[in-house]
């Protein structure tokens, strides 16, 4: 009923037609390099590593996170504390670290993009205590036209870009790290 | 109603606390500028988003039946309501379907305009808001005074105080580090147990079907992925045409509202988790309205970023609650006046027409020139509040006639000069009050002109 009100609404209301413009891809003088994304990241709090300098995956995460914690992950290169596919998402509420591998990293603002299908659960990147994202060198592009012409958004339920550790300034603009979500967000660069 | 101007004195009152406000709205927008000037097509970025605006407003029905159609194939239900009453029976009837009690809800100004929690809890429902600026207003019973800082009027004693009483925090602790990991931990408990998550919509794709949500807290997200049912409710002007297009939204919006160069989660929401339900409820409330209106209907391209707000001299020195509308501000000032023009026409006349507002706008919204259109329908239609009725039938006199205006101008600088300051800041002139007036040049540019032309 009111569906047909407000598009009737709309009718009689709406301007003339106007144009839709082409959107440039507004090409970066700079290349999306490792360096960028990393110093652009680290200003919203996160923090970027090469797993080589670590000598794997796994060990990186162990290493920036202490050993008696919990790990939850759907990688199969690190042990997971907790069995994503038999698990409801309340149960990963005691969960330390989620690792998650993630498709894309945005070198203008720090951002990465990661799927429903990368972290069985949606919720999982966002009730961990830390939050790690594991993400391939070659997958940096410049900004956000780029990211969004490289994926769809459609492709899974839920998709989202992170930009940083959970956070908030609400009390008198005083910046906390560790608002709702994960407290501290490492990108693993692979 | 009391007067913006009435409020706005009330305000005034606390010096320190004005400044304190206006202090800390003006680091924000030093922020958005220096994230803008980190960007160099900056202004064409504003110049897209303003004609992608223009251009899906002009196509509006097409698109949100376009929207509609992709959502029902992703599974999701889509309900239209086209005022409050209707948006808040919608959202009621789908959690009575689901047996929903405990709700959770992030930030979402749509509902606030709708009054859905107050309604909700009249249904014997439980809200909790999740946003942490929200919670705090919500715990202190109070409205948001900013749509992106709500509690930004608050003192970290005051939130301290509310916290203690409610929360059972430590008496005079102030900490924001410590308030806040309190919140976390009581509102991490909302999300475990609540039946359904609402939230608003940033923006909606017509080519997916699906939502975006963006906030920093992340208590969106840990709401509708936790909760089994999960409601976005939108404003029929949320909708962009293509998933291309949030490559412009998305590098304008945090930029402008915070300086951050993204927000920390943008999440996508096309389809309901698994065992979930998704709806979309999307509303109208007075917004076809706005559409009609050929001067005002810009205001719909808003993207609530809050730029002009944080920019604007007489919100930063005067609180968001001064305005007594859901959005305040010098959007607020345009949008509220279109729903109910004789309760807020003094709204349009709390701004200086400056214009910084429209210089700061990511969608390049002519704010400042539609606060002076309404000023002139006000006029017209004889709303005009009291204060300002008087000194602009006498400023329509002198205006209109030269010779006046120019012994207006020469007693005034005789006046501002000479005149000594109990007389110039005193209660009947309003302009005096926390703003001290800039010295009179002793001659007029007219006066200037004529002997420095003769000279030449
Ligand atoms: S009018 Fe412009 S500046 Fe103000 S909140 Fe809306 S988009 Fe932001």
């Amino acid at each position: 009923m009111s569906k047909a009100h407000i598009l009737k609404a709309i009718q009689a209301a709406k301007p003339v037609p106007c144009p839709l413009p082409v959107v440039p891809v507004f090409e970066a003088e700079t290349p999306p390099t490792r360096e960028i994304f990393g110093s652009v990241a680290a200003q919203s709090g996160s923090r970027v590593v090469r797993a080589e300098d670590f000598v794997g995956l796994a060990t990186a995460v162990r290493t920036i996170y202490p050993k008696d914690i919990s790990i939850a992950t759907p990688l199969r290169a690190i042990q997971s504390d907790i069995d994503l596919q038999q698990a409801s998402p309340a149960d990963l509420n005691g969960v330390d670290v989620a690792v998650i591998p993630a498709q894309l990293g945005v070198a203008e603002n720090g951002a990465v993009w990661v799927t429903e299908a990368d972290c069985v659960h949606r919720v999982l990147p966002f009730i961990a205590q830390h939050l790690v994202l594991v993400l391939p060198e070659d997958r940096i592009v410049r900004n956000m036209h780029e990211a969004y012409a490289q994926i769809k958004i459609d492709d899974t339920g839920f998709g989202v870009f992170i930009a940083g550790p959970s956070k908030t300034a609400d009390i008198e603009q005083s910046l906390v790290i560790g608002a709702q979500g994960a407290r501290s967000l490492t990108i693993i660069l692979i | 109603m009391k007067e913006h101007a009435t409020k706005a004195a009330a305000f005034i009152q606390d010096e320190a606390r004005t400044n304190w406000h206006d202090e800390s709205l003006w680091f924000v927008r030093s922020k958005r500028d220096k994230a803008a000037h980190g960007i160099p097509e900056w202004e064409q970025l504003r110049e897209l988003a303003s004609q992608i605006k223009d251009h899906t407003l002009s196509h509006l029905d097409e698109y949100l039946e376009a929207f509609e159609a992709k959502a029902k194939e992703n599974g999701v239900t889509v309900h239209w309501a086209a005022d409050a009453a209707e948006h808040n029976r919608i959202v009621h009837s789908i959690l009575q379907e689901h047996n929903a009690r405990r709700i959770v809800k992030s930030k979402s100004m749509l509902t606030e305009e709708c009054g859905l929690n107050e309604y909700l809890e009249e249904q014997d429902m439980e809200v909790i808001d999740t946003d942490l600026g929200e919670r705090i207003i919500q715990l202190k019973e109070e409205p948001p005074s900013h749509i992106v800082m709500p509690a930004i009027h608050l003192k970290k004693e005051e939130v301290g105080e509310l916290f203690h009483q409610k929360l059972q925090t430590k008496k005079g602790a102030t900490d924001p580090q410590y308030l806040t990991e309190a919140a976390r931990q009581h509102l991490r408990q909302s999300f475990l147990q609540a039946d359904a998550a609402i939230t608003g919509v940033n923006f909606a794709i017509a080519e997916t079907g699906g939502v975006v949500v963006c906030t920093n807290e992340g208590n969106a997200d840990m709401g509708t992925h936790l909760a089994p049912l999960q409601i976005h409710c939108m404003g029929i002007e949320k909708i962009l045409p293509k998933a291309e297009h949030l490559g412009v939204f998305t590098r304008l919006l945090a930029r402008s509202a915070t300086g951050q160069p993204s927000t920390i989660f943008t999440s996508h929401h096309h389809k309901a988790k698994e065992g979930g339900a998704m709806h979309i409820v999307i509303v109208d409330n007075g917004r076809t309205t706005q559409l009609g209106r050929p001067d005002f209907r810009n205001s719909l391209k808003c993207i609530r970023c809050g730029a002009c707000m944080n920019t604007c001299p007489i919100y930063r020195r005067s609180g968001g609650h001064s305005y007594d509308s859901t959005v305040p501000g010098p959007i607020g000032s345009i949008l509220t006046p279109g729903i109910d023009l004789k309760k807020y026409s003094g709204l349009p006349f709390a701004s200086t027409l400056c214009g910084s507002c429209s210089d700061v706008c990511p969608v390049k919204i002519d704010i400042h020139e539609q606060l002076y259109k309404w000023r002139q329908i006000i006029a017209e239609e004889g709303h005009l509040p009291t204060a300002k009725k008087q000194s602009m039938v006498m400023a329509g006199k002198v205006l209109s006639r030269p010779g006046w205006y120019k012994m207006a101008g020469k007693s005034a600088r005789w006046v501002t000069r000479w005149l000594p300051r109990p007389l110039i800041y005193n209660p009947l002139n309003t302009w005096g009050k926390a703003r001290e007036l800039p010295e009179a040049p002793k001659e007029s540019f007219q006066e200037w002109y004529r002997k420095n032309r003769s000279a030449s």
